[in-house]
């Protein structure tokens, strides 16, 4: 793939029509722009009939990417949507980093230029078959006015047009000038789904060769001429300040260059990391560490449980709960996540090049048009002064959704005379993220015989929509906190959702890979299941009952139970765990068999998953997703929980924030449904079933009834009684 | 300190501290940038290298020790037979995601199967599990590992 990172001026945009509304998505219109699309600059005369495609005299198809590449295999999607209805040789194409530019990249599912929320295809499965399709007609129409012959006698192949009849072809690159001249056509016919030559086909990742031999160049890899190198220490307590430093012996260590002591924190430049890092670790800092500097994870457990007992805002009623509850007996349960970090492969890193008129920033992020906005106002300069080169992102996960890399990073490269990169430290990265909330989940719910008959869910937890999105914030309700709950499957005659938003002091909160979903899913489904044993009901049976009225949900839990040997005898300790779910617009039924021994190690034995998501525009894409996010919930559940003790984050490398490695990781199969129905998002569906299944396999292996994420092995080791 | 290490082939020689690791001498004094920094301890595995055919974490090794040895990293790689068929697996099971973590995935395969050809799951996760993925991509390298094997026996 030839990945150009600059986009000269791309002159309009069009297309765009209805988007799916669900959960926290939304439908923006966008304005439906006039075509005018011929091009000329240095590389000749192009066609470019709208945002995503351009097309140049010698044939090549350049097609410029809405959404990042962070591995979930975006640019491939996009390229095979585009190319599909624009009929051009996706072997050839060559993809651009789209520009910041909210007018024209951004994500109609989300109203802003950004890559989260599982939203991309979702997002631009019908936009971007458009724009191939008005593309496609317009070349047609060029050439069949060159033949004088009609457009209906015409077909497209491979970046050709042909007259049938008389065998006539011109390439698209020999139509750039006619096609230019063409108006848009307001209304195209998009192909018939049995038509696609490349939709829903297992095909290569245009993004990969170079992934596997070195060649790829994320944005930590960013060089240049004169480039030094920087890494810095934040103040370790969030919201402090620096009071002191001592750099005598840093600025005696070879290599290093320049310190920059600012409001809050201290970087070191010099003509290499290691030099940077020597030079910091040299330096004795004195921090004011602030109000935050007595917090332990304690103070903000309290503060949330205390907040979660009081009044919550209704999300979503049906029937009366509180009329059912209030007069009958009750089972309930709490139900609470750790706060988590992000950890991406690639530490958090940006490259700036900062002089009086311009702003020059290497990077990769979800969010590019906020970060040129940032860089801007930081920098003092306006935005067309500011250039983002943006990367593919060596993992997102929702940490890249954020700017404060590049707020730092422009801020330190401002004191510098030319380029500097600017690299965090495993330990910066982790310590400095932008955390995955703590919430407390309150279940109420009543049984008539093994029937739920009323079932009330209160979330509380910090709202990141409030932060992120402030208009979607509205009458007190996180519609992602809320997300997978307000859409919870089962059918329950009373039923309500209250959401109860609790800020923690001194830990700043973000989107997390799974996002409000992780949360609402794996409250409801431990509840589920510990309802189903208080019904003395097999689990998958008690859920199926209540799933008459979401029968793809229903079929992906018949067809896990199959595929899992669901019933089938098992070995002592050895359970099997459930979950259902209907997050991102996907049906998923996730089947965990695990194995828990006499010191409370979980040993994964096995994952099925049953996934419906619609449409797949790669279905091996979707398989990849779905194997990768299973490890990366599971990974959550077994290990993820960072703490505070007086201020400061406690985890910071990998040897206290684990992951999953290799040789933990079960056989995971995959069994996807065929489907017609518009696609549903699945970067992060996987993601969230892992975790309730997981434990409701340990509550199947041990009868114990874990509350609380991460897994705990005390309470699970045979010795221990269950507190 | 002047050093000359011998790199995919190519005799280079560069100024370094001598406890520098070589990670760093890699990417920021000579260039090559396929070699990652994941987290600076030896616990990611992203900063594998091979120092005369052996893998080691490039990210703690002070590159004093190293003169006069043969590094071959992920931009050399392919020139070995073994290398080239851990990256054809690699492509043809679409293994990567983000790709962050590749390099140092490809390369500890990589030895794993000039010391062990023809590799089972015991093998492969004595091998493998230093080498972090958060993607999770773990079980199609457990299954590219295998195609790589079997293309070296035929």
């Amino acid at each position: 793939m030839t990945v150009v990172a600059e986009l000269p001026g791309i002159s309009r945009r069009r297309i765009l029509g209805g988007a799916l509304a669900t959960g926290f998505v939304f439908a923006f219109h966008l304005p439906v722009g006039a075509a005018g699309p011929v091009q000329k600059d240095s590389a000749g005369e192009r066609f470019a009939p709208n945002a995503y495609i351009r097309i140049d005299g010698a044939g090549q198809v350049t097609l410029v990417m809405p959404q990042v590449e962070m591995g979930q295999g975006i640019y491939t999607a996009v390229a095979t949507l585009l190319a599909e209805e624009l009929d051009a040789d996706l072997a050839k194409v060559a993809l651009e980093h789209a520009p910041p530019n909210e007018q024209l990249y951004a994500n109609p599912l989300l109203g802003v230029q950004a890559t989260g929320g599982s939203t991309s295809v979702r997002a631009f499965w019908t936009p971007l078959r458009q724009a191939g399709a008005t593309a496609r007609a317009m070349l047609i129409k060029a050439a069949a006015e060159q033949w004088q012959v009609t457009p209906g006698s015409c077909s497209t192949t491979q970046g050709t047009v042909a007259h049938n009849e008389s065998g006539r072809k011109l390439g698209y690159g020999e139509l750039v000038e006619a096609a230019g001249k063409v108006s848009p056509p307001r209304d195209v016919a998009l192909k018939d789904p049995k038509d696609f030559v490349l939709i829903g086909k297992p095909l290569k990742r245009l993004d990969t060769p170079d992934k596997v031999n070195g060649k790829v160049i994320y944005g930590i890899d960013t060089m240049m001429a004169d480039l030094k190198f920087a890494t810095l220490a934040q103040c370790p307590v969030f919201g402090g300040k620096v009071a002191k430093i001592d750099d005598e012996a840093a600025r005696k260590i070879s290599g290093v260059r320049q310190i920059i002591a600012l409001d809050d924190l201290v970087a070191v430049v010099g003509d290499h990391m290691w030099a940077a890092k020597c030079g910091l670790d040299a330096i004795e800092i004195t921090w004011d560490e602030g109000k935050n500097a007595k917090v332990s994870s304690k103070d903000i457990w309290d503060h949330l449980r205390a907040a979660s007992e009081g009044a919550g805002v209704v999300a979503k009623s049906v029937g009366d709960v509180a009329k059912v509850l209030n007069f009958g007996e009750t089972y309930d349960a709490s139900y609470e996540m750790p706060f988590l970090a992000h950890a991406t492969m690639e530490p958090l890193n940006c490259t700036v090049h900062v002089t009086p008129n311009s702003c020059d920033v290497w990077v990769g992020t979800q969010i590019i048009a906020r970060a040129q906005s940032v860089a801007a106002k930081v920098a003092g300069l306006p935005e067309d002064k500011v250039t983002i080169h943006q990367h593919l992102l060596g993992g997102g996960f929702g940490r890249r959704l954020e700017v404060d890399m590049i707020a730092a990073a422009v801020r330190i490269g401002s004191m510098v005379e030319g380029p500097v990169k600017i690299v965090w430290t495993r330990e910066e990265d982790i310590q400095h993220d932008i955390y995955r909330p703590i919430y407390r989940d309150s279940i109420s719910a009543r049984l008539s015989g093994d029937k739920v008959i009323a079932l009330k869910y209160r979330v509380a937890g910090s709202s990141v929509i409030a932060r992120w999105l402030p208009p979607a914030f509205t009458k007190g309700i996180d519609i992602d906190a809320v997300d997978s709950a307000v859409d919870m499957p089962y059918d329950i005659p009373n039923f309500q959702v209250d959401y109860i938003r609790v800020e923690p002091p001194a830990v700043p909160t973000g989107f997390w890979r799974g996002v409000g979903p992780n949360n609402n899913v794996f409250a409801i489904e431990c509840f589920i299941d510990e309802l189903a044993r208080k019904a003395n009901k097999d689990p998958i049976a008690f859920r199926r009952d209540m799933l008459g009225k979401t029968p793809r949900i229903r079929h992906v839990l018949d067809l896990a139970a199959e595929k899992s040997n669901w019933g089938q005898p098992l070995p002592p300790r050895v359970g099997r765990g459930v979950s259902v779910q209907p997050t991102f617009n996907s049906s998923i039924a996730t089947v965990v068999e695990a194995e828990v021994d006499a010191g409370g190690d979980v040993y994964l034995r096995r994952v099925t998953l049953a996934v419906d998501c619609g449409f797949t525009v790669n279905p091996d894409t979707v398989v990849a997703q779905v194997e990768g996010g299973m490890i990366f919930g599971l990974t959550a559940a077994l290990y993820g929980e960072i703490t505070l003790e007086k201020g400061r984050i406690q985890q910071s490398n990998f040897h206290d924030y684990r992951m999953l490695r290799i040789d933990q990781v079960p056989k995971i199969d995959v069994h996807l449904v065929k489907s017609g129905e518009a696609p549903g998002g699945i970067g992060e569906a996987s993601v969230v079933g892992g975790p309730p299944a997981l434990r409701n396999a340990i509550y199947a292996a041990t009868g114990i009834a874990l509350r609380r994420l991460p897994i705990d092995r005390q309470l699970i080791a045979e010795k221990k009684s269950w507190l | 300190m002047a050093t000359t290490l011998n790199i995919n082939g190519q005799e280079r020689s560069f100024e370094a501290p001598h406890e520098m690791p070589l990670l760093w001498v890699l990417r920021d004094i000579l260039g090559f940038t396929g070699t990652k920094f994941g987290c600076g301890m030896a616990q990611c595995g992203a900063c594998t290298v091979h120092v005369d055919g052996k893998p080691v974490r490039s990210c703690v090794l002070p590159v004093g020790n190293l003169q006069s040895r043969s590094i071959t990293t992920i931009e050399g790689i392919a020139a070995t037979p073994v290398g080239a068929r851990v990256q054809k697996a690699w492509l043809d099971l679409e293994v990567v995601q983000c790709g962050y973590c590749q390099s140092g995935q490809v390369m500890s395969a990589a030895a794993l199967l000039v010391s062990t050809p023809d590799p089972d799951d015991s093998d492969i996760d004595a091998a493998m599990a230093g080498n972090i993925c958060r993607c999770g991509t773990y079980v199609r390298i457990r299954a590219a590992i295998k195609q790589a094997a079997a293309a070296q026996k035929a």
